[in-house]
């Protein structure tokens, strides 16, 4: 009974154009989406999920990437909101990326794609929004990159978003963070089925972009949680358990995912830098957002230290923010394996905010209010 | 904010907060008093809590709470960003004392602190008779795993205020479930002083 009809929307729509950061109008622009739950009356109880770098559209029900999150009576309970996800800008899910076809040319765009970055990506969530109708969001929340464009979103639209949950993330990478996207682009560009991004209808770059996959996946885990699932057990007389692992997960990715984006979108994370803007508390400072942040104690990927710099930031203009570092085994993939804390700070958060925002607007049309 | 009497202790705060202001709560704990502030007097409430477990519950329950040392939390906030910032039951576990009190009559317009009166006559005499660190009901501790390190009485903290030159708006003294008036730094078991700055 709970698993059938999860998604409620699976649909693709398509944008006239989209005004890019670099200057460059792209169009038209296709964005995938699902929603899971139903919108009420008023407009009032949509939840925008925003995916990390990997993930896409499908982040409910069977095979989802946040289906432990969200459904009927979870921390995004569908019984209650009308849940959106979207694949983000640049991306090989169903939204325009570098392997989708440039109009102009009837070929693939591969490295000619433009540039695209976190707020781009926001800015076709907005159209996307805009499109289904809802003018205010009653959260908008993601992990990782997902977080970052939570941020962004109450950044660049404070009065769209009446409360914002970024997970494990930061305002900007550091340069761990960076060296450790370089070293995935690189690792795909060395691969000589590259052909500088030109594989499509080829052979695509399949060993560098799964050595990329395995290097991404080192830095999610922990040390304890690797010791924990893998240790020194070997799998075959000459290969360990953990080799093996990495391996196939690198190999699985390969199956789902396109390198050049994998390119556009590190480079989107890389170069996303809230500050730029001004000030973190300045940015904020329009904001009437509430905000939860969580971060993990043992996710040295995404350091605690790097959501304290956004809480900060928030405190300081005595922002309405909760924020917790939670205690976790499994490193920056917490927010995604180890979610009953999670789920707790989620719901509660979510609750209130929900029931503040319907006794602040008293709902339309209820009672003769003319008489 | 420790429970000293349970709920009561959400009264007596009560008693000092006027509806509809704007609450930081240090040493929030699981986020009951701000729940309740909420609740019965629509305060718009902010804590801070160190340990995590506490924090999950507070936020849980819908309050905004952040995980952090009250002693360095207070340097984010702005000036008088708050109508009234409380510390209960924590005071005399702080490193600098009157470094928080200051940066609570910064950030906060008036500053409610809740404190063990270590003046009762029950630690006077368990002193006196044993010759030990005094150990009672309101300081239960041993000595070497106590997480109290400052010890003041009421006489104290008014003397600090003389001098601090802030203005004492109320106190209300308590022991057991009633209020004391007469010699109160005898008698009084927990003191709830509501203090302005200048």
């Amino acid at each position: 009974m709970v698993t059938q009809e999860m998604v409620t929307a699976s649909a693709t729509t398509t944008f006239d154009k989209l005004e890019l950061d670099s200057g460059v109008t792209l169009g038209p622009v296709d964005c995938a989406y699902e929603t899971y739950g139903a919108l009420n009356a008023d407009r009032s109880n949509a939840i925008l999920v925003l995916h990390a770098f990997s993930g896409d559209a499908h982040a409910a029900g069977e095979g989802g990437w946040w289906s432990n999150m969200i459904g009927p009576g979870k921390a995004f309970d569908t019984d209650q909101y009308f849940v959106i996800c979207s694949n983000v800008l640049g991306g090989c899910r169903g939204t325009t990326g570098p392997g989708s076809i440039n109009p102009e040319t009837g070929c693939p765009w591969a490295m000619t794609f433009p540039s695209v970055t976190v707020s781009d990506m926001v800015r076709l969530q907005k159209l996307l929004i805009d499109y289904l109708g809802i003018s205010r969001l009653l959260s908008v929340s993601g992990g990782s990159m997902g977080g970052m464009q939570a941020l962004e979103w109450a950044a660049a639209y404070p009065d769209s978003v009446a409360s914002a949950i970024p997970i494990a993330t930061t305002a900007r990478h550091s340069a761990q963070q960076i060296a450790f996207n370089e070293v995935g682009r690189q690792a795909i560009m060395a691969d000589p089925d590259w052909r500088d991004g030109n594989y499509y209808g080829g052979k695509a770059p399949a060993r560098g972009l799964a050595v990329a996959r395995m290097v991404g996946h080192i830095t999610y885990m922990s040390d304890a949680s690797m010791r924990e699932k893998f240790g020194r057990r070997l799998r075959t007389p000459d290969q360990f358990e953990v080799e093996s692992y990495l391996a196939y997960r690198g190999y699985k990715f390969v199956d789902r995912f396109d390198a050049n984006s994998y390119i556009y979108i590190t480079r989107a994370m890389d170069t996303f830098d809230l500050t730029q803007r001004g000030s973190l508390p300045s940015l904020f400072e329009r904001a009437r957002t509430r905000f939860l942040v969580i971060s993990f104690t043992s996710d040295w990927l995404y350091p605690s230290y790097q959501a304290l710099e956004i809480v900060s930031a928030l405190r300081s203009r005595n922002a309405d923010v909760a924020y917790c570092n939670l205690e976790a085994r499994y490193g920056h993939d917490s927010f995604l394996v180890e979610v009953n804390e999670q789920t707790e700070l989620v719901r509660g958060f979510l609750t209130s905010t929900y029931r503040d925002l319907e006794r602040a607007q008293p709902k339309k049309g209820g009672a003769a209010a003319r008489a | 904010m420790r429970e000293v009497y349970g709920r009561r202790d959400f009264a007596i705060i009560g008693e000092l907060v006027e509806p509809k202001s704007t609450v930081l709560d240090l040493g929030c704990g699981d986020g009951e008093l701000l729940s309740w502030l909420k609740e019965h007097k629509e305060a718009e409430g902010r804590g801070v809590e160190l340990t995590a477990a506490r924090v999950q519950k507070a936020i849980a329950r819908g309050a905004s709470v952040y995980q952090g040392d009250l002693e360095t939390a207070l340097d984010d906030y702005p000036d008088q960003a708050f109508d009234y910032v409380i510390l209960s039951q924590t005071l005399q576990e702080t490193r600098y004392p009157l470094h928080v009190l200051k940066g609570m009559l910064r950030v906060g317009r008036r500053a409610i602190v809740a404190f063990p009166n270590f003046g009762h006559y029950t630690v006077r005499w368990s002193m006196l008779r044993s010759g030990s660190a005094p150990k009672t009901a309101l300081f239960p501790y041993d000595w070497w795993d106590s997480p109290n390190i400052h010890f003041f009485t009421v006489l104290d903290f008014e003397e600090l205020v003389r001098r601090e030159n802030w203005k004492l708006e109320r106190r209300i003294f308590l022991a057991g479930h009633r209020q004391v008036r007469l010699l109160a730094n005898l008698t009084a078991e927990i003191a709830v002083f509501l203090v302005s700055g200048c």
